[in-house]
């Protein structure tokens, strides 16, 4: 197969999904000798976001999109270790977490995917997540990225008293908050102080890249 | 086993007898962007609309939820109440997860109403049975706790049990008033999760013969043929022993699947009720 074939071949099979494919592929690149950054930002990611672009123009459906995502995270298992090595930059670190006093973690899963499948290394705190249990893990794993997830309007208070959570610990600067779930709209979460929020899994990513792009720049500047 | 709801002048009963239980699920705020503003501006008028579009597609009972972020939701689920009470004589199902505001909208209610809802979780359920036990009202119940949304159907049948032992041996409710949501999960994230549903439904008729209802536009979530998937869905969880579900009343595929459920499932004599829906689709057609 040639350079080309393999990075098409990617790009196809992860946009529908076939995992088995997409490792195989991702194998006979490595074994071929191509990087693993032509792979992911070459192939990989952009096929994802044309599964992005589909689902948010109603042509791909939830159960395409996970299975895309799930393609992709099975070749990043083999490419992240490798491109560690390299050196590469990882597009960044989401901590994610369902807030204290709510058990509902679909939504929540579903984002965790489509990030992975981005090219996020994606830390999830599970359900029923306390503020000093963020508090801790943000300390711990510095993320570029905090999300909140809450699917009652008695628990989406937990925003806010996360992010209180996170300035009492001098922790709010370091890191970008993005809220999301069923109830929760753009007015709320500008109203509890939060810098982003997405109403679906794919405009998640969306805009965590732009937070990325962003740090990225105040970084380098 | 009946579960008997009411306005102040029409009775509406859920049970395995009966014809399957509508509840229009439309007066929501939750993902309709413009209804939330007008909701903010103290607006309720859009719920006019609703009530009606409901009632024309055949709903029994009204689901009423106010759950507008940044609005005082105690006040507008007690006026939502009383607007919708003045529109329509059907019972309303009052839906929020605010407990004042359960509080606020079953003062102001005509009847017996449906609370939606209590969970498993020891703090829901010390606050809101003794509201339900107060009004004499019915209440939907959902099995999961404070750690989980238990994805197996024996464990839910568990959290069941604690519903029914707290709520008729610790307060005093009549089982029949007792109405459990089996918890219908999106079949797009994953395609076992309708399994389990039905299951559950299965299980929780067995053990207890109560009423059972759910979030059937759940089940569709994220998929294309959405109508389609709710009219399945809704004709195999009504032959496991389902009874009502909170669902889009303005759709004519979903409606007349579970009418054609009843005649097929025995609870419409002599198909008198999907004949007289089709007299009466020819008489307007």
């Amino acid at each position: 197969m040639t350079p080309d074939e393999i990075l098409k071949g990617l790009y196809d099979k992860t946009l529908v999904g076939n995992g088995p494919a997409v490792l195989e592929l991702t194998r006979t690149g490595l074994d071929t000798g191509m990087a693993p950054e032509t792979m992911l930002f070459d192939a990989l990611i952009p096929s994802l976001e044309e599964v992005g672009a589909r689902f948010e123009r109603g042509d791909f459906f939830v159960p395409e999109m996970l299975i895309a995502g799930k393609a992709m995270s099975g070749a990043l298992e083999i490419l992240r270790p490798l491109l560690a090595e390299t050196g590469a930059h990882t597009v960044g670190t989401f901590l994610m977490g369902t807030v204290k006093g709510d058990v509902h973690d679909i939504g929540k899963n579903l984002v965790n995917i489509m990030l992975e499948g981005a090219g996020f290394h994606v830390i999830d705190l599970g359900v029923q997540v306390a503020p000093e249990k963020f508090v801790a893990a943000i300390g711990e794993h510095k993320p570029d990225i905090v999300g909140f997830s809450a699917f009652l309007t008695t628990t989406m208070p937990m925003f806010k008293a996360n992010i209180n959570a996170l300035r009492k610990a001098g922790l709010r600067d370091s890191v970008v908050v993005m809220v999301g779930g069923a109830p929760v709209t753009q007015e709320y979460a500008d109203a509890v102080g939060a810098d982003g929020y997405a109403p679906d899994a794919s405009a998640t990513v969306k805009r965590a890249k732009e937070f990325m792009s962003q740090r990225r720049a105040l970084a380098t500047a | 086993m009946h579960t008997v709801l009411g306005s102040a002048s029409t009775k509406v009963v859920i049970g395995d007898d009966q014809p399957f239980c509508v509840i229009g699920e439309r007066i929501n705020p939750t993902g309709r962007k413009k209804f939330q503003e007008q909701l903010r501006a103290g607006d309720l008028s859009q719920i006019e609309a609703d009530v009606a579009a409901q009632v024309e597609g055949g709903a029994h009972v009204l689901d009423v939820n106010m759950g507008v972020p940044l609005a005082d939701e105690v006040d507008l689920l007690s006026r939502a109440v009383r607007l919708a009470q003045s529109l329509t004589d059907l019972p309303l199902c009052i839906d929020s997860s605010v407990v004042e505001a359960l509080d606020a909208g079953l003062a102001v209610y005509q009847g017996k109403a449906l609370v939606n809802s209590v969970t498993a979780e020891d703090e829901r359920l010390d606050a809101i049975l003794p509201l339900v036990k107060r009004y004499g009202a019915a209440v939907i119940a959902l099995p999961n706790d404070e750690d989980e949304i238990p994805m197996s159907a024996d464990r839910r049948l568990e959290l069941t049990d604690k519903i029914i032992d707290t709520a008729a041996g610790v307060h005093g409710i009549p089982i029949e008033d007792i109405v459990i949501d089996p918890l219908a999960m999106p079949i797009g994230a994953d395609t076992s999760v309708v399994g389990v549903t039905l299951e559950t439904i299965s299980k929780i008729r067995a053990a207890y013969g109560v009423n059972m209802t759910l979030g059937a536009s759940n089940v569709s979530f994220g998929m294309p043929g959405r109508h389609t998937i709710g009219a399945a869905f809704l004709a195999m969880a009504a032959k496991c022993g389902l009874t009502s579900a909170i669902m889009d009343a303005r759709s004519p595929q979903i409606v007349e699947a579970v009418r054609a459920a009843d005649l097929l499932l025995g609870n419409d004599a002599w198909g008198a009720n999907w004949i007289a829906a089709h007299r009466a689709k020819q008489a307007a057609g």
